[in-house]
């Protein structure tokens, strides 16, 4: 991509990043020093750490982490489909644990998020379940991926990823309407017995 | 989702004190952020209880039974070795519910608070809806009903009780201890929920303010031979359209003591005793089995989309207990 060409992406980043309005350099500025008492009830000051980078961030308290995520930290690979915690796509790890970012209130979070964005190394190279989902094709249009991906990492962790019928068990949280399934349950033992290889 | 004050509480003291007529207690959230969304739920104050995770989060097993912190996350019971060998119905019936996700968010005490999944509950567009606005009558009764319970029932209220762990912990003779503003207490689970009769938004016999701090399930010489089987529209993510908790004692082939649960028919978590009253001191065989499923929904009552529902419970009744009386233990 040649630069100053705008695609979307850059688009939204760039439109999310200025919109975060509530983005402060840290939590006791925020509270402009006097106390947490002075803070109005709708504004709640915020810290967690994402992919191991600190925010702090004063927020509303209905924000939901997957909206801090998307549109405070343009962070967008979580994606936003039912928004009820029936499809998966918002799906992140909280302290190593898959949850869903659309029923999690930013305001309650206490350990380390992880999201699609932190899964490659520092040079590029990607986690082993996103080479294997990309090796079998466990894709169409790619938007409930991010989830997919994030849950299949928890998945091998907790050790439910032991045959086909254990793993289409255990992601059953996850919804694909392209109907990915077959080849997204053969990523999944594929990088499971990379990982234990 | 309307605005909120949010507060956290990091002990069970203050978590009680904060909570106010118009407050929730926000611990996995997963039925409450949904409702807030949908604006079936308008809470003017959030209590955040999760901090009480160090005193509530754990398991338990002592001489007598198990003991489960209220704020247990489902997946983790799910997964505990000592749940799954010696009181598998219980270990069963958390893994079939939800997804892996959910069961990673929401805790035991809430999932047996959820509430209904009833279409016109969770969707306040319905003017008609007695559990959410009372005395607006009930949309269901003569609506879309395909899922609604059959027993347990009244003209004001067929919402059917959507948990699956609720069902195992009522066959098992579980406890629950609250405490609230006037100290700790101790109820049969069976206690907790209320039938809807002619106040369904009353659910349960929780005073204001109130928090269940943990359940105690006795150990018995039923609690091994236990078994949940839960029939839904697809295999897995699915609310239960019948399912049964089950377990027996049996000895020199005579059944000494049945215990059954039974969900998703009806509008509270279920006991089936007129069941277990047949099986005792019989052969379990597919005959008293059945003699114990016709007891079991002798007095249900369906409407016209959910008639399929008594016979659908019958038979999960007659599996679940062929399969527990089947188990080597």
């Amino acid at each position: 991509m040649a630069d100053g060409t705008v695609n979307r992406r850059r688009f939204l980043s760039a439109t999310a990043v200025a919109a975060a309005s509530g983005l402060v350099p840290g939590a006791a500025t925020a509270q402009g020093g006097e106390g947490p008492e002075r803070v109005p009830a709708d504004r709640h000051p915020v810290s967690l750490s994402v992919n191991g980078r600190p925010h702090h961030l004063v927020i509303d308290p209905r924000r939901t982490l997957l909206d801090l995520l998307r549109d405070d930290l343009a962070l967008t690979g979580a994606k936003k489909g039912c928004d009820h915690g029936q499809c998966g796509a918002c799906t992140v790890l909280v302290g190593g644990k898959r949850v869903l970012a659309c029923l999690t209130l930013a305001a309650a979070v206490r350990a380390d998020v992880s999201t699609i964005e932190g899964l490659a190394s520092a040079d590029g190279a990607l986690h082993p379940m996103q080479e294997a989902f990309m090796q079998e094709d466990a894709f169409q249009c790619g938007y409930c991926t991010p989830g997919q991906i994030l849950s299949a990492i928890a998945c091998v962790r907790e050790k439910h990823a032991n045959g086909e019928d254990e793993i289409r068990e255990f992601m059953s949280g996850n919804i694909c309407r392209c109907a990915a399934y077959p080849n997204i349950v053969k990523a999944i033992a594929r990088a499971k017995s990379r990982t234990e290889a | 989702m309307r605005p909120f004050a949010y507060v956290s509480a990091n002990t069970p003291k203050r978590a009680i004190a904060a909570s106010t007529a118009e407050s929730q207690f926000l611990a996995g959230g997963t039925t409450l952020i949904d409702l807030m969304k949908l604006d079936v739920l308008q809470p003017e104050r959030i209590v955040d209880i999760n901090p009480l995770q160090a005193r509530y989060g754990g398991i338990e097993r002592t001489a007598e039974g198990v003991r489960l912190g209220a704020l247990v996350r489902m997946g983790e019971a799910a997964d505990d070795p000592v749940l799954r060998s010696e009181y598998p119905v219980l270990a069963q019936a958390l893994q079939q519910a939800a997804s892996p996700q959910l069961r990673n968010m929401a805790t035991l005490a809430g999932n047996v608070l959820q509430r209904t999944r009833c279409t016109y509950f969770r969707n306040p567009s319905y003017h008609a809806c007695n559990k959410r606005e009372p005395g607006s009558g009930c949309a269901a009764l003569d609506g879309l009903n395909r899922k609604h319970a059959v027993l347990g029932v009244s003209e004001h209220c067929i919402a059917t009780y959507a948990g699956d762990f609720a069902q195992a912990l009522i066959a098992l003779d579980a406890s629950v201890d609250v405490a609230g503003r006037s100290g700790e207490r101790r109820i049969p689970f069976a206690q907790l929920h209320r039938l809807p009769a002619n106040t369904p938004d009353v659910e349960t016999t929780l005073a204001p303010a109130e928090l269940i701090t943990a359940f105690f399930v006795p150990s018995g010489p039923w609690t091994r031979r236990s078994h949940y089987l839960k029939i839904r529209d697809r295999e897995s993510f699915a609310f239960a359209l019948a399912s049964a908790a089950v377990a027996l004692h049996v000895e020199n082939g005579e059944v000494r003591e049945a215990r059954i649960g039974l969900g998703g028919v009806a509008t509270v978590p279920w006991r089936g005793r007129e069941a277990e009253g047949v099986l005792k001191g019989k052969a379990l065989s597919q005959e008293s089995a059945q003699a114990a499923a016709e007891a079991a929904f002798a007095s249900a009552q369906s409407r016209d989309q959910n008639a399929y529902k008594p016979e659908l419970g019958r038979r999960t009744l007659v599996r679940a207990l062929m399969t527990a009386a089947a188990l080597e233990i």
